[in-house]
């Protein structure tokens, strides 16, 4: 089948893992790398790799629109809200990998498929990717009264962006538990540890579900199931324990290994998103192949 | 104004919140503020054991909404102060925001001693709302003396007024202290604090050896009642600290009828140094990971203190609860 055209706005570390995962994907084809920064170590290595690459930013995108159908936007909040209007304006699906939240909230094996058509979707944040399948696994069997999670991640894999915005991920978090997980009330805590050599990505889900009797069986299929579907873009993602029951009260662990493509793997917080994120554009670029067959 | 050499902050309504499993109650925390306040103490922190934002399952659900409880205290004294805790990545600016609503005076904002520069926010956000600020280096055990430097002067820089070096695992001897307090008294210009824990029955000696190097900030519990072992002993230490002819402006008498009759009934046990405390200061672990353990422990059918050595050899850093039924999970293995 035709490969869909994409390109990556945005030349840091996000963008360059992303560039790697793309290359390796059967039905996106990654066209361009936009930066603003030609001596970028991205776009340099855009450029050995035979990508076209664009170092005037998003303008320089939209004089070659017709480079890329879908646009994923590694850059800053603050960015995407001016990118996404105009990536609108010229008729691209976009991906925001920031905490700008223009669009939706999606996890890949949760919502994608009621996102198929959207012009913009958000990722939430790292530790939304790597335990709202785990709230929504368990809320599928039954209901979840309360999730809460808590995200521990090596000091080295927070950036700066992160560690000033910190209530961001944990306001943004807590909302993605709720829409899209299904938690009635959401929570999340992050972490920084900065042992050496840097701890993998760490996660744990506690909930609450309603109901006297708790479905034990059921939950630990369907959490097993949901590890199998995030395994199928996040090959670093386990279960590290079985849950733990304590009446009402459920605890899933998870550990998040990185694949070590630009980043390296202890960044499993990164990778995560970088991983979801060509999982729905890969979603998105099927739903566009299926249409022009139709 | 009374003149005073060391300013005392009462953290049993914060810290102590660990001791009794986040479960204070309004006349809980009414009386023993007012006392604390007639007993003339300038500064008592109120919020959960982990700060604003810290009732969860990961370390306890607060019998009342901290805000009430942060209300009550407000309300029941006349000259001392009400200060909050916050972690960045627990508590929130929103939660900050109310509290200062309430009438708190002054914010204590905590870090891991290596992550300064996530509490900028927060820092900021206090100085902006007429709060006295502190810059709270947890874990302050963890890192070499010069690398605590440079993370109090980040502090600092975010407009902090006074920096803590926090021995929050108990862990820290004497001459460390020493070492720490004077190396952040050369370098930096704002007030420097201290805050111990007693797990290896070291938190007076060090707390004087941290006065003695030039901190005028220094925390203690009534009765011990703060995670772990405790802290340094509040009524004890503005006993000795008269003795030493250091003045504190608290009144001696009235501390020992608050650690008496106000205190001991709160306390579930007497706080002692037991075998876990002992093993947190030993193995340089989070003083509140304590009552955590034991659950797991007894749980899993383990030994409460191969889960803490364990943990202190992961370098696990505070407010990492979930780790300590996974490390039992696997021990039991």
């Amino acid at each position: 089948m035709d490969k869909v055209k994409v390109a990556v706005l945005g030349s840091g570390n996000i963008g360059t893992d992303l560039m790697i995962k793309l290359g390796r994907s059967e039905v996106l084809e990654l066209t361009t790398v936009i930066g603003i920064d030609p001596e970028s170590d991205g776009l340099r290595r855009a450029r050995e790799l035979g990508y076209v690459t664009i170092d005037t930013g998003i303008k320089g995108f939209l004089e070659q629109p017709e480079l890329a159908d879908i646009v994923f936007d590694a850059t800053s909040a603050k960015a995407h809200i001016r990118h996404a209007k105009l990536l609108r304006e010229a008729g691209k699906q976009v991906q925001d990998m920031t905490p700008a939240a223009v669009g939706p909230f999606v996890v890949p094996p949760v919502n994608i498929q009621e996102h198929l058509e959207a012009d913009n979707i958000n990722l939430i944040t790292c530790g939304g990717q790597a335990t709202i399948p785990m709230v929504h696994a368990i809320n599928r069997v039954q209901p979840v009264e309360y999730a809460e999670i808590v995200a521990t991640i090596s000091s080295k894999s927070a950036g700066p962006g992160t560690r000033a915005n910190i209530d961001e991920f944990t306001q943004t978090t807590a909302r993605g538990i709720e829409r899209v997980g299904g938690a009635k009330k959401g929570k999340a805590i992050i972490i920084l540890n900065p042992a050496e050599p840097p701890i993998l990505m760490r996660d744990t889900i506690h909930v609450l579900v309603d109901g006297i009797e708790v479905d034990e069986e059921g939950i630990i299929a369907s959490v097993k199931d949901m590890e199998k579907a995030v395994q199928t873009y996040v090959p670093g993602y386990r279960l590290k324990q079985e849950p733990i029951f304590d009446g009402n009260r459920i605890t899933v662990f998870v550990e998040v290994k990185g694949a070590g493509d630009y980043l390296p793997t202890y960044s499993g917080n990164l990778d995560i998103m970088t991983a979801a994120s060509v999982k729905v554009a890969e979603e998105w670029a099927k739903n566009k192949v299926s249409k022009i067959i139709v | 104004m009374l003149d005073r050499d060391i300013l005392i902050t009462e953290v049993a309504l914060r810290d102590g919140s660990h001791a009794i499993r986040h479960q204070y109650t309004v006349d809980q925390v009414t009386k023993v503020a007012k006392g604390l306040d007639e007993a003339n103490v300038p500064y008592i922190e109120v919020s959960h054991g982990d700060g604003l934002g810290g009732s969860s399952l990961q370390y306890g659900i607060s019998l009342t909404d901290e805000m009430k409880l942060i209300e009550a205290a407000v309300s029941s004294v006349k000259k001392a102060k009400i200060a909050i805790l916050l972690l960045p990545g627990i508590g929130t600016m929103t939660e900050l925001k109310e509290a200062a609503q309430l009438g708190v005076k002054m914010a204590r904002i905590a870090t891991h001693v290596t992550e300064a520069d996530v509490s900028y926010q927060h820092i900021a956000l206090a100085k902006k709302l007429g709060l006295e600020t502190v810059g709270f280096l947890m874990m302050s055990h963890m890192a070499p003396t010069a690398k605590l430097v440079e993370q109090a002067k980040l502090m600092e820089s975010y407009g902090a007024d006074t920096v803590y070096v926090v021995d929050s695992a108990g862990a820290l001897l004497p001459h460390q202290v020493s070492e720490k307090i004077r190396a952040l008294k050369n370098e930096l210009n704002v007030n420097i604090g201290f805050h111990g824990h007693n797990n290896l029955s070291l938190a007076m000696a060090n707390t004087l050896a941290a006065i003695e190097q030039g901190a005028t900030r220094i925390d203690g519990s009534v009765r011990c009642l703060g995670a772990g072992a405790g802290n340094t002993q509040t009524e004890v230490l503005v006993s000795v600290l008269d003795k030493l002819g250091i003045s504190t402006g608290v009144d001696i008498y009235k501390m020992m009828d608050i650690a008496e009759e106000l205190v001991a009934p709160i306390l579930e046990k007497p706080q002692e140094i037991t075998k876990d405390s002992l093993i947190l200061g030993y193995a340089g672990v989070y003083s509140s990971f304590l009552l955590h353990a034991q659950r797991a422990a007894e749980r899993f059918g383990v030994d409460s203190r191969d889960i803490l050595l364990e943990l202190g050899k992961r370098s696990v850093v505070g407010g990492q609860e979930d780790m300590i039924m996974d490390v039992a999970a696997e021990i039991a293995k």
